[in-house]
């Protein structure tokens, strides 16, 4: 069983951050975009820790608080923006939201 | 012991993120990102991260989580996304891009490694140097704590301001309009 | 006794206290719930189970043989892996938590000693959090995967009353945190000696807690969503049989774990005024085992006088459990703080 090192946790914080992206460009559910960001977010938080425990240098936490903090912020906005989307126009399919296209 | 715990946080999370981005039903797939967060808090506890460990358990798969399956249940979607699905083509091209970023991440580190001589890499387990006597040590939330109450105040009030902002935000735009 | 056998019955007793967080509460449930009948027929002037066994105290046996007896059914449409693991989402957190509770101070067996606890995290108190945030997703899940509208709402009502109460729940126990400077439940137990139980500095935050977790364990006043008259039956309407079991198991167990979680943050846990002081004088076994034997009791106490609350008053509505919930309990929760805090700087502490 091979001991992980800082690099085994940035490969695998790298694999989610591109499963998020992967998620972001071919879904077009509004809600599972959504998620996929969220996974984003997570996979560079553990990155964050794993410096962090590399360098000995609590700022990396601090930096994962803040992080934590704007994602639920941000959730609780977005999905806010979402509901009300979805009451005006009964999708949450963003192929069907072109109100603005020019 | 730690190794064993490590490889199954990560092999189930890269399995539970695959499935997230790949099912129909939104509700299955906050379930498995659920799964992802849980992993994600036990490979914070592997790197001595416990305040965050209990931190993700308890705001993102135990507040965030919840108020995505709250909307999605009350929005009572359906399973099947209406309309064509993406080219397959951009969905190959994007998983292209991907498999080729996180090829540049690894090979990155492994030019970045010095050469191997006889000692070995230096492992993360390898506990940094031992704190002062008094000292929180590495991880505990009085650490966190000084810090944020000392050195990263203004973000910490900050953050407080954008959490009013954001609860006042969210009541407002959910709100139905009143009827005059 | 030679040098292996020892070890071995060292073993054995930290294993037994590594299992007994999830041992316990199933022990107490079936007793806990003919307790909970005969006290509310006593309540309501009637005579409770009497027919089987002496007292009736076999009634919770003959429950169980009912339970495991019954059709298992599963309702068309519904999502059935969600359908099935819903339960186990509700009464697992519950059965998690007493592993970071102190059953009581050290165990002395061969010169060596054992702490009765399961898990001295230095987080323990946002172990316990977090785990009580988990509880929610049961119910949630309950009532979407039963595809039943009954189900749904009486799910999602329960939810919202559920992290509205996490919150005051939350904020009164930050006034015991700051009065015992750290997380870990040992370091406030061992705070609370003398007679310097937490419930005497921060009664308000002891009142928000206790009510918080009353609204937290979904029991009455605060059950409208599970109430049998209400919503038909909430959540747990298409369980039947041991699924609807689990609930319920999830439930008491969410009673004792609530219960045990105030006796050891606001009143002295397993102590007993000036314990650590005359204890030196007793023989080391029955110092031993006062303190786990003084937690039983007082958890014991504080789950009767749940169980009396229940039979005592009416149900909130919904509205009026939402409205307390946020403009009474919440602002008492933070006047707390306030309050510990001024309390702490100004040295009366």
């Amino acid at each position: 069983m091979i001991v992980p090192s800082l690099e085994h946790y940035l490969v695998l914080s790298a694999i989610l951050f591109v499963l998020g992206a992967i998620g972001v460009l071919t879904r077009r559910n509004g809600l599972i975009m959504f998620m996929s960001i969220e996974l984003m977010l997570n996979a560079v938080n553990l990155t964050l820790v794993a410096y962090s425990r590399h360098l000995a240098d609590m700022a990396g936490h601090i930096l994962v608080f803040m992080v934590m903090t704007v994602a639920a912020a941000e959730a609780a906005v977005g999905l806010a923006i979402i509901w009300a989307i979805f009451r005006n126009r009964t999708t949450v399919n963003i192929d069907e939201l072109t109100l603005m296209k020019g | 012991m730690e190794a064993l715990f490590f490889w199954v946080f990560a092999v189930v999370s890269v399995v539970a993120g695959v499935l997230v981005i790949t099912r129909r039903n939104p509700v299955t797939s906050a379930l498995w990102l659920v799964v992802v967060m849980f992993c994600l808090a036990g490979l914070f506890l592997l790197l001595h991260g416990f305040f965050l460990a209990a931190a993700q358990v308890i705001v993102y798969a135990g507040a965030i989580m919840v108020l995505f399956l709250f909307v999605i249940m009350l929005l009572n979607l359906d399973d099947v996304e209406l309309g064509a699905a993406r080219p397959t083509f951009v969905k190959g091209l994007s998983v292209a891009l991907a498999g080729g970023l996180v090829l540049l991440v690894v090979a990155a580190l492994l030019a970045g490694r010095p050469a191997p001589v006889a000692q070995p890499p230096a492992a993360v387990a390898t506990p940094p140097a031992a704190p002062a006597a008094g000292e929180p040590s590495f991880g505990d939330p009085e650490a966190l704590a000084r810090l944020l109450f000392t050195d990263y105040l203004i973000p910490f009030e900050l953050a407080s301001v954008l959490l009013l902002a954001a609860m006042v935000g969210a009541v407002v735009l959910a709100k139905r309009e009143l009827r005059p | 006794m030679s040098d292996a056998l020892q070890t071995g019955v060292v073993w054995a007793i930290q294993a037994l206290i590594i299992l007994a967080p999830g041992l316990i509460p199933l022990a107490i449930v079936p007793g806990l719930v003919y307790v909970e009948r005969r006290m509310s027929a006593f309540i309501q002037d009637r005579i409770g189970p009497n027919r089987v066994g002496p007292l009736g105290l076999l009634q919770p046996v003959a429950d169980a043989l009912k339970f495991i007896f019954k059709e298992d059914i599963v309702p068309p449409h519904a999502h059935r892996w969600l359908y099935i693991l819903a339960p186990a989402f509700a009464a697992v957190p519950a059965l998690c938590t007493l592993a970071v509770v102190p059953l009581g101070h050290t165990l002395h067996v061969f010169g060596r000693e054992i702490a009765l606890i399961a898990a001295d995290v230095n987080v323990g108190i946002l172990v316990v959090f977090g785990l009580t945030s988990l509880g929610v997703y049961g119910i949630v899940l309950a009532g979407w995967a039963s595809n039943n509208k009954y189900s749904l709402l009486g799910g999602l009502r329960s939810s919202a009353q559920m992290i509205s109460y996490e919150l005051s729940l939350g904020l009164s126990v930050i006034g015991v945190i700051m009065l015992a400077g750290s997380l870990r439940l040992t370091d406030i137990v061992m705070m609370q000696d003398k007679l310097n139980w937490f419930v005497f500095l921060q009664p308000i935050g002891a009142i928000v807690f206790l009510i918080a977790s009353y609204a937290e364990t979904n029991r009455l006043p605060f059950d409208l969503p599970e109430a049998e008259t209400e919503l038909v039956a909430g959540y747990h309407t298409e369980y039947g049989s041991m699924k609807f079991a689990l609930f319920f198991l999830g439930e008491y167990a969410a009673m004792i774990t609530a219960s045990a979680l105030t006796v050891t943050l606001f009143f002295g846990g397993w102590q007993l005024p000036y314990y650590l002081e005359w204890s030196r004088h007793l023989p080391q076994l029955l110092a031993d085992l006062i303190p786990p034997a003084v937690f039983a009791f007082k958890t014991l106490f504080f789950l009767f006088l749940m169980i009396w609350v229940r039979w005592t008053f009416p149900r909130f509505r919904y509205d009026q459990l939402m409205d307390f919930g946020w403009k009474v309990m919440l602002p008492a929760a933070l006047l707390n703080i306030a309050w510990t805090a001024v309390i702490i700087l100004a040295g009366w502490v």
